[in-house]
């Protein structure tokens, strides 16, 4: 099926919004000449040629709504209707940011009572709901770390030690940040390298990021030891909560020795994903570092809440507003209905989704590890006969109703497969999947080309990314 | 053993495979095949301009593929005097031929012996089988 | 509610065939010290109950929600068309994640390109990327682009900027050593003269605000022309300005960024919106954010991509043009979906609304005693009044009697400035809101 783009239903005459103006505003006498718009060729439409155009769009997508979506690294779990419905109440949609606090006092009551709440989950006694995602809250997590080496007097300290496993957005925060990036290779087991570790780290270490579970999916059991020798020359751990979905309940950050925790409610709260966001990446910190918080802050003084502007040694702010209010609210909705018993739940039966799939899959896909994974399992596609790769794999799961995994990452497996299941799956959607690999594997010995030509049952087939990069066509060239 | 042509023999190599000809004090240089061959399709080259300085073993420009990026770095010091513009508007000419119309600047060298410290063919293929492994 | 289809029976056969006796053996990994034994320190509940909690809290809310707004400062009371909501609520754009898998993303990819597309339209650029957090986030990637592009480490940027976007501009550049100079303000104006006698060879970029943070509408193209060669310009620019006012590609822009929570999102208490962001070719490789490009696919059919990834993060890692991984893509379709259904004439309507409106309010209030327009120059839909008494008081005083939020206090920016108020009026706006903001002012009139 091809689509038209938006564009080609324009015709002259039709429209849809339209305000009635009364014309005797003389815009020529008030504006510069050179400052008033010429022309817009933006199309003319009607209601109907809008709501059909993007309801035939939205067809030719896979969403988790529609079936089932290991994608590795960002735990695609249902995302519950409700909070939908409470994020479209326009007592939560129609509220300015900069409205007086006396009389938002609904939007701050939510805003705090998630930083509660979060802090209950990571054990981290403050927060900020401020950055918008989590590559916004890597940064902001950062921007603490500098300010407090600053405010002790250690300016020396730049180093930010990252290990190899890492995702990409880590080293480009640390970059952006005006540190240096040490990278540290893991170990066969992929665990952090103790040896390696104690190695780099020097009076230069300014702080370590890392996520536990880590991007293979695997707990790394040696955190406190982690934790201990960065503490020790003066660093501060910086948690990327990417994978906090395989943990809650179970463990909490802060005991693992965290300074700075950052969050992704479009991952571990049920937020939707957008096709891309908007997410919101909330920062939790120890007691030390409570001070060098974005403001503002949202605090509570008997039974009223205020925003709270003046943290003495604050990095200022990394995001407009006060965070992506609406996807707080949902995440907010999402816990209050789970309650800690729930997420426990949650965590619980993500990691056992994930062995299951693993152990079932072991015999026909090379792990990347042989231990216990989190909520995610590690495969790899190398070594397929007939030259199939990771990649032809996962074009052929489309053709079976599914959203592949995440492939070719984390980088330092070879042709990586990432499946995380969530907890949203049940048995049936589990076996199924299995098979459906179970199947792949085979055609790989025996029907190779099936692989090969896959997707042949989606929208569209495999694309020409070589030429999109060579000679980018990047809008639609007629209307201008 | 060459699989593209050109004067194998003179030619010299880094170990981030990049290769320079001498032709009296101006060098040609590129990327290996066997570096083309691991980037796959390069899709855009970021070259040097006329005129910039170059110090060996520090990046010169980028090439770009549709996964991956990569710096290359110079194998001299020297001036560049010439870049290959065909690049701009063909970067697929490295994947091509690395060795001959994929080649991507001259540089006037400032050090001739530095010539020395770079592997000779020999030596440059056995870097490359170390490599696979 | 948990929304976990495992049951008890599916968990023992699972952990049978994974080879464990419990599910505690599947953490055992995590040392003992700090296994958690108990975790239930706040209950959970069905969806009933979480719709009553959440109704409870809202109601706190409500008399601000159903006021008459003119608060502005970068966010804004504009029409949100109910077919927004309809659509961007279905399941296949709002349970999607990123086109990774393009064969099954094309929705969403084609979406972007129409939303690059747009973007392009508005603001006579070449290319845009699928959008940024917000305008300030835009804004401040807009320098980072030009300070890599040049090379140079100086950049000069208007005093008439939004004062919360320069604190995230400021906290963009903690990272590097830059001098910022701020280019001064003469009668609520950028001084142009300060950009001739102190932009050159060692300067980056030239940044300002069209409509500037105190609703006026600056002259781009005398900026323009006080800009020496090789040096960006780069203009931020609220989009719903662009109904009537000039594209700044059209005056010569290099990069144009902004805020477009006025291209069809609510208030939102602040967020989320997105930020748009724009440039001409030569910043086209170096440009941050997602981008989606025209391709075919095996068969030939018209298909799209992501593409240019290789700037990205996930391949350039710390070379990266930014960290930035989403795109905010909900609330770009949001846009994409407004500007459809606006569409040329919509759009150009809508703008000079706001400007007929705005216009007409400033006249009313300032011909009452003792209040005043601070500024004497041509202004959009926002504008300056100067108080006879402290505007954070008058304006609270005014929402307890007439449920209007006048607008928002300069002091909120500037402990000094006690009597300023910054009044935004939008196409929402009716008659009968307007004459009853003034008659509320009336009150306060010096006699």
């Amino acid at each position: 099926m091809t689509l038209h783009t938006i564009f080609e239903y324009s015709h002259k005459g039709k429209s849809s919004v339209r305000f009635p103006i009364s014309g005797d505003l003389d815009i020529n006498n008030l504006l510069p000449e050179g400052m008033i718009r010429k022309e817009s060729l933006l199309p003319e439409l009607t209601e109907v040629d809008v709501i059909r155009h993007f309801t035939r769009l939205s067809q030719l997508n896979f969403g988790v709504d529609k079936g089932f979506y290991p994608l590795g690294s960002c735990t695609m779990k249902y995302n519950p209707k409700v909070n939908e419905k409470i994020a479209s109440m326009s007592e939560f949609t129609d509220i300015h940011p900069f409205t007086p606090d006396e009389i938002s006092q609904g939007s701050l009551q939510i805003m705090f009572e998630l930083q509660e709440l979060l802090g209950e989950i990571t054990g981290m006694p403050h927060f900020t709901l401020q950055p918008a995602a989590g590559a916004s809250g890597e940064f902001t997590g950062l921007l603490i770390i500098k300010k407090y080496h600053e405010c002790n007097g250690n300016t020396h300290k730049n180093e930010i030690i990252i290990p190899d496993s890492a995702h990409g957005t880590n080293p480009a925060s640390v970059h952006l940040a005006g540190f240096k990036v040490i990278e540290i290779k893991s170990s066969e087991n992929g665990w952090v390298d103790i040896d390696e570790l104690k190695k780099v780290v020097s009076d230069k270490t300014a702080g370590l990021m890392i996520t536990n579970p880590n991007t293979l999916g695997l707990f790394d059991g040696n955190i406190l030891e982690i934790a201990n020798i960065v503490h020790e020359v003066g660093g501060l751990l910086h948690y990327d909560g990417a994978n906090l979905n395989a943990i809650m309940g179970k463990c909490r950050p802060y005991d693992m020795g965290f300074d700075i925790v950052h969050l992704n409610l479009h991952k571990t709260f049920s937020t939707p994903h957008g096709g891309g966001g908007p997410g919101s990446g909330p920062i939790g910190v120890t007691e030390k570092l409570y001070k060098m918080l974005p403001v503002p802050v949202v605090i509570k003084k008997g039974e009223k809440y205020f925003l709270k502007y003046d943290l003495e040694y604050s990095i200022g702010k990394v995001l407009a507003s006060h965070g992506n209010f609406l996807v707080m609210l949902r995440a907010w909705v999402y816990i209050n209905m789970l309650g800690a018993k729930g997420l426990k739940k949650v965590s619980e039966t993500a990691v056992l989704n994930a062995n299951y799939i693993q152990e079932k899959l072991s015999p026909y896909f090379k792990r990347a590890q042989d231990q216990r994974c989190m909520h995610e399992c590690v495969l790899s596609g190398a070594g397929l006969p007939n030259g199939i790769h990771t990649l032809d794999i996962a074009k052929r799961l489309l053709d079976l109703g599914y959203h592949a995994p995440t492939i070719y990452f984390p980088l330092i497996v070879k042709e990586a497969i990432m499946i995380e299941p969530t907890e949203t799956e049940d048995k049936k959607t589990l076996d199924e999947f299995i098979e459906a690999m179970i199947k792949i594997r085979k055609e790989a010995e025996s029907d190779p080309e099936i692989l090969k030509q896959a997707p042949v049952n989606t929208p569209v087939r495999r694309l020409d990314e070589v030429n999109a990069a060579r000679k980018p066509i990047l809008k639609y060239s007629e209307i201008i | 053993m060459n699989e593209q042509g050109g004067k194998m023999s003179e030619r010299k190599y880094t170990e981030s495979h990049e290769w320079a000809l001498l032709k009296g004090d101006t060098a040609t240089i590129g990327i290996s095949d066997f570096a083309q061959k691991e980037l796959g399709d390069i899709v855009y080259v970021e070259l040097p301009e006329v005129g910039d300085h170059a110090q060996a073993g520090e990046s010169l420009g980028m090439l770009e593929s549709v996964k991956a990026s990569s710096d290359f770095y110079s194998p001299l010091s020297g001036e560049i005097v010439e870049v290959n513009s065909e690049l701009e508007s063909q970067p697929e000419l490295i994947n091509q031929n690395a060795f001959e119309e994929g080649w991507i600047a001259k540089i006037k060298i400032s050090d001739k012996s530095e010539m020395d410290s770079l592997m000779d063919e020999e030596e440059y293929e056995a870097h490359c089988q170390e490599e696979e492994h | 509610m948990t929304f976990i289809p495992i049951s008890d029976n599916d968990r023992k056969e699972m952990l049978k065939d994974i080879g464990v006796a419990s599910i505690d053996e599947l953490f055992e990994v995590i040392p003992e010290k700090i296994r958690l034994k108990d975790f239930n320190s706040f209950e959970g509940c069905n969806e009933n109950n979480i719709i009553r909690k959440a109704k409870k809290i809202s109601i706190k809310n409500r008399e601000a929600a159903e006021s008459i707004c003119f608060a502005g400062a970068g966010y804004y009371d504009h029409f949100v068309p109910a077919a927004i909501d309809s659509l961007v609520s279905r399941g296949e754009f709002s349970t999607a994640y990123t086109p990774y898998q393009p064969e099954v993303s094309q929705g969403t990819l084609q979406a972007i390109f129409e939303y690059q597309s747009m973007i392009c339209e508005l603001t006579g650029m070449e290319v845009a990327n699928a959008s940024m957090y917000d305008g300030a986030t835009a804004l401040a990637e807009a320098i980072l682009l030009s300070l890599r592009s040049t090379r140079k480490q100086k950049i000069l940027i208007s005093s008439t900027v939004n004062p919360v976007y320069r604190q995230v501009i400021n906290s963009y550049l903690s990272g590097q050593s830059i001098e910022i100079i701020d280019i001064p303000e003469e009668n609520g104006c950028i001084n142009i003269r300060f950009i001739e006698e102190n932009a050159n060879s060692e300067t980056a970029c030239i940044v300002v605000q069209i409509p500037n943070f105190y609703g006026i509408v600056e002259n781009g193209l005398d900026i323009r022309k006080a800009i020496p060669d090789k040096v960006d310009y780069i203009v931020c620019a609220d989009p719903n300005s662009l109904g009537i006012l000039e594209a700044p590609g059209k005056y010569g822009a290099d990069i144009v960024v902004g805020d477009c929570q006025t291209l069809g999102i609510p208030l939102s208490f602040g967020g989320p919106s997105n930020g748009y962001f724009a440039v001409n070719s030569k910043h086209m490789r170096k440009m941050p954010g997602r981008v989606v490009g025209k391709t075919v696919d095996l068969d030939g059919k018209t298909g799209y991509v992501l593409t240019l990834q290789a700037r990205e993060q996930h391949i350039r890692r710390e070379k990266a043009t930014s960290n930035i991984c989403s795109n905010q893509q909900l609330a770009a379709l949001r846009n994409l979906i407004y500007l459809s259904l606006a569409g040329r004439k919509g759009l150009k309507e809508i703008s000079y609304s706001c400007m007929e409106n705005s216009h007409y309010l400033a006249e009313k209030i300032s011909s009452i005693n003792g209040f005043s327009l601070r500024y004497d120059a041509p202004f959009y839909k926002e504008f300056i009044i100067e108080c006879p008494v402290d505007a954070s008081k008058l304006i609270m005083n005014i929402f307890d009697k007439y449920m209007i939020i006048a607008g928002i206090p300069l002091s909120r920016f500037n402990k000094e400035d006690r009597k300023g108020l910054l009044i935004a009026v939008t196409e929402k706006r009716s008659k009968q809101d307007m004459n009853l903001l003034v008659d509320a002012l009336k009150e306060w009139e010096e006699k």
